[in-house]
């Protein structure tokens, strides 16, 4: 009996042997497996640059990040150290453990070219955007449009007034500033490096970041803690 | 009644009918005994008792009012576009594309389309709504009230909603980020989320269906609900047909972002041959 190659899931890139480190070129997607207790180090290289993030059980995609399990668990909007990123069903799926910036994004989303053309006008259709870059690296590992989810923006400062009044605004990061993250289980992670020039989230220049994942209880450098 | 017969059991199932309950759908919705439009003009007409579900796919134009009877109750909200369900409420998108996080008159609920779903015609809470927490989760309600299952005395939101999405064709992973009416949030300067608790008795919020949208309720008390005990009244959802916001409408035209989606949607169904 032969089996329908139709239905059979997308071959999933290999997983990483620790450490590694990517470059993740302005504008571009990428995305892997993180390993329980491995750490996932963000590095913004220029400086305000915001890394739109979504995180899945590795075992079980249809659990994944939660903005509003994460903020209500935590009784605040912001990330920083301590932050433990739920899922859809309140488990842990990340804590990050390290943090040079202070406070980062749950609110805002993704940019698309859709919300694009509401926001700043049709004229923007054309240009690249967050949702694509989730949309084509998902699709590596047979997720699609269903499993996008309101997601995390890395160096991204979005302040809320008293009056609920929100907006993207000058950024707090700067060159070389890092976010570490540790997985609590197997988890994926998809990543879209914000290719949005029409407000400040990349200070109206994208660049590139850098991935570095690193084997349970070892520093950022790889050695032995 | 003796139930030891086919005929018996018949008979003792057939003398039910015309029981009322407190919470029940009023079929047709047009008997419901005081009808806020022209009477015939009412479609859907239900109470929904706290830690339970209701869905219905509402025809564009039609409006939904929902009304917190107790004081004490907490809509949660999912919307998706009817027969293109991946096409869905897009809580993110509905912030930052109208520049705020609260909910009231006259705010759009968006799809990740850039198109509006619904839009918010009346609200006589004062905003005391909620975009940022989502609803309750198995996990954490076994954690706080000792069960959390939908046949539980305390029922989770997203264990309500994947019923509910059950029974329009959808799975868990057609379910995102979710709204919720009649329990506001505030947000401080330092980002931390103040629970304000409800308006009170009588509360109501009407929206819009501004395309034929497949709504999902789940009448659960907020997550940041600080009360020990499981604690959620009676949800009140009447819909009449009504006309979606036209061109001419103030609505249309109250701010360029909100303009824009209303044209975007205009243009969808334009191309779709829906007028």
């Amino acid at each position: 009996m032969t089996t329908s190659t139709a239905s059979a899931p997308p071959a999933a890139p290999a997983v990483p042997a620790t450490p590694a480190t990517f470059t993740v070129a302005a504008r571009a997607a990428w995305s892997s497996v993180v390993r329980a207790g491995e750490t996932l180090t963000l590095t913004d290289l220029h400086g305000n640059q915001a890394v739109d993030f979504l995180v899945y059980d590795a075992a079980d995609t249809t659990v994944r990040y939660s903005a509003p399990d994460t903020i209500h668990a935590q009784g605040g909007i912001f990330l920083t150290t301590g932050s433990v990123l739920l899922s859809n069903e309140h488990t842990p799926l990340m804590t990050v453990v390290a943090d040079d910036v202070g406070r980062h994004d749950t609110v805002g989303g993704a940019c698309s070219k859709e919300s694009n053309t509401l926001r700043y006008g049709h004229h923007t259709w054309s240009q690249h955007a967050c949702v694509d870059n989730f949309l084509a690296e998902g699709a590596r590992w047979g997720l699609d449009k269903r499993d996008l989810v309101s997601n995390i923006n890395w160096y991204m400062n979005v302040p809320v007034e008293e009056d609920g009044t929100l907006g993207i605004v000058d950024g707090l990061s700067a060159p070389g500033l890092k976010v570490t993250l540790r997985a609590e289980r197997d988890v994926l992670v998809l990543v879209s490096n914000c290719p949005q020039i029409n407000n400040p989230c990349n200070g109206f220049e994208p660049t590139p970041v850098e991935m570095t994942i690193t084997a349970a209880h070892a520093t950022h450098e790889g050695r032995a803690a | 009644m003796a139930t030891a017969t086919t005929y018996g059991a018949r008979d003792h199932a057939r003398a039910q009918a015309g029981t009322r309950a407190d919470a029940m759908p009023v079929v047709p919705a047009r008997d419901w005994a005081e009808p806020p439009c022209e009477a015939g003009h009412l479609v859907w007409a239900e109470t929904v008792a706290g830690g339970n579900y209701t869905h219905r796919v509402l025809a564009r134009g039609t409006e939904l009012r929902l009304t917190d009877l107790t004081g004490s109750a907490c809509a949660h909200l999912l919307l998706f576009v009817d027969g293109r369900p991946w096409e869905r409420l897009n809580v993110a998108d509905t912030v930052k594309v109208q520049w705020n996080a609260h909910l009231g008159e006259n705010r759009l609920l968006l799809s990740d389309q850039g198109r509006v779903l619904a839009s918010i015609v009346a609200d006589t809470t004062g905003g005391r709504h909620d975009a940022l927490c989502g609803t309750s989760t198995l996990v954490r309600n076994v954690r706080r009230y000792g069960a959390g299952t939908a046949e539980s005395p305390s029922p989770a939101g997203r264990e309500l909603f994947k019923l509910a999405a059950a029974k329009n064709g959808l799975t868990p992973r057609d379910l995102p980020p979710s709204l919720s009416f009649f329990q506001g949030v505030r947000i401080s300067e330092d980002g931390d989320v103040r629970f304000l608790g409800p308006a009170g008795p009588g509360a109501s919020v009407t929206l819009r269906a501004e395309q034929d949208v497949t709504v999902l309720i789940a009448n659960a008390p907020h997550p940041s609900d600080p009360q020990d005990a499981y604690v959620c009244g009676p949800l009140e959802v009447l819909a009449w047909r009504a006309a979606p916001t036209g061109a001419k409408d103030p609505l249309w035209d109250a701010t360029p972002e909100g303009r824009r989606a209303f044209q975007n949607t205009a243009d969808f169904l334009a191309s779709r041959g829906i007028q």
